[in-house]
């Protein structure tokens, strides 16, 4: 099994680097995910992994992009319910790089 | 004896099968065989029936996972997994039914 | 664009105690990414998949039930349920966790006719 060490600390994660323990999450894990990305956290990356957080709080799941572009659009409004937005903020898919920051699974479907 | 069903009454006839075969003891009803102990089900019947010869006993950890507990057949004797390896060492054998 | 063909899940298993309900939940919401048009059939131990109030804490299972309220999210609207296997396990629509349509077994028969593809589970 893959891990991850976070301030001294060992998180199982698979093979592409998703936790596997949903519990092991928090914000010092989200950032040390995000850097591996080559991502910068900012305001407006935390807003859409909150997002995913509280979806899959609320529906067990981690949303398709189609879904996520949509629900995103119906509560952040249209500016940031698009495409264009989403793969701003994550240029290798909300879908699998967010989640994967969120420490939530892989979305379902994705490949 | 105790007798161990995990196979829901209106899909197998399992159940039914260990009712006609079973003289006495316990009854223990887990995993999808717990759908017999809740009321208003077509299977209810038979299993008040057999209630006077056995003794029902339900895994509550697979009622509550079925959004269940609340429906539980009046009579029947709720068990934890604690409850469960009490019955198993109480009786002399027992048959888990496939 | 490719021509829209009608898929319908036929779901006749109890969650938990067999793994068909959670697989097929999930071959559903791969499906719906392909906008075909997808129903869900709820017959025999399957409506049990749909009752509210599941607690998995203790079978260390995931509760897989809050999912099927994200169907909607993904444009999946036509979930059926058989009135006959309903009834016979004492359950009505209030208690399912979303909003159902109620078949007879014959309308449900019919439905069934009008499908490309059934897939049974």
């Amino acid at each position: 099994m893959a891990s991850i060490e976070v301030d001294g600390k060992n998180y199982e994660t698979d093979e592409e680097g998703y936790l596997v323990n949903l519990s092991d999450w928090n914000k010092e894990i989200a950032d040390y995910i995000a850097k591996t990305e080559s991502i910068e956290m900012s305001d407006q990356h935390w807003e859409v992994i909150n997002f995913l957080r509280e979806y899959f709080d609320e529906y067990q799941i981690a949303p398709a992009v189609r879904v996520l572009t949509k629900a995103i659009g119906k509560k952040l409004g249209a500016e940031k319910g698009n495409s264009e937005y989403l793969y701003g903020l994550f240029p290798y898919g909300p879908g699998k790089q967010a989640c994967k920051i969120a420490g939530l699974p892989k979305p379902t479907g994705c490949v | 004896m105790l007798h161990i069903v995990n196979k829901s009454p209106l899909t197998s006839t399992t159940l039914e099968s260990c009712l006609n075969t079973a003289a006495g003891g316990d009854l223990l009803l887990i995993e999808d065989a717990v759908y017999a102990a809740t009321t208003g089900s077509a299977f209810e019947g038979k299993l008040k029936a057999a209630m006077g010869r056995l003794k029902v006993h339900v895994l509550m950890p697979d009622l509550e996972a079925r959004g269940l507990a609340d429906r539980m057949i009046e009579g029947i004797t709720p068990v934890d997994y604690a409850g469960f390896v009490g019955l198993t060492v109480a009786n002399k054998n027992c048959q888990s039914w496939l | 664009m490719s021509d829209v063909k009608k898929f319908m899940f036929v779901n006749r298993k109890a969650p938990y105690g067999t793994i068909y309900a959670l697989e097929s939940l999930e071959v559903v919401l791969i499906t719906a990414a392909f906008d075909q048009d997808v129903s869900l059939a709820f017959m025999d131990d399957g409506v049990y998949q749909l009752k509210k109030g599941q607690q998995t804490k203790g079978i260390e299972t995931k509760n897989f039930s809050p999912t099927y309220r994200a169907l909607e999210d993904y444009d999946v609207e036509k979930l059926y349920v058989e009135k006959e296997a309903m009834e016979a396990r004492g359950l009505s629509e209030e208690d399912f966790i979303v909003d159902v349509t109620v078949l007879s077994r014959a309308e449900m028969g019919a439905m069934m006719d009008e499908q490309d593809v059934v897939l049974s589970f």
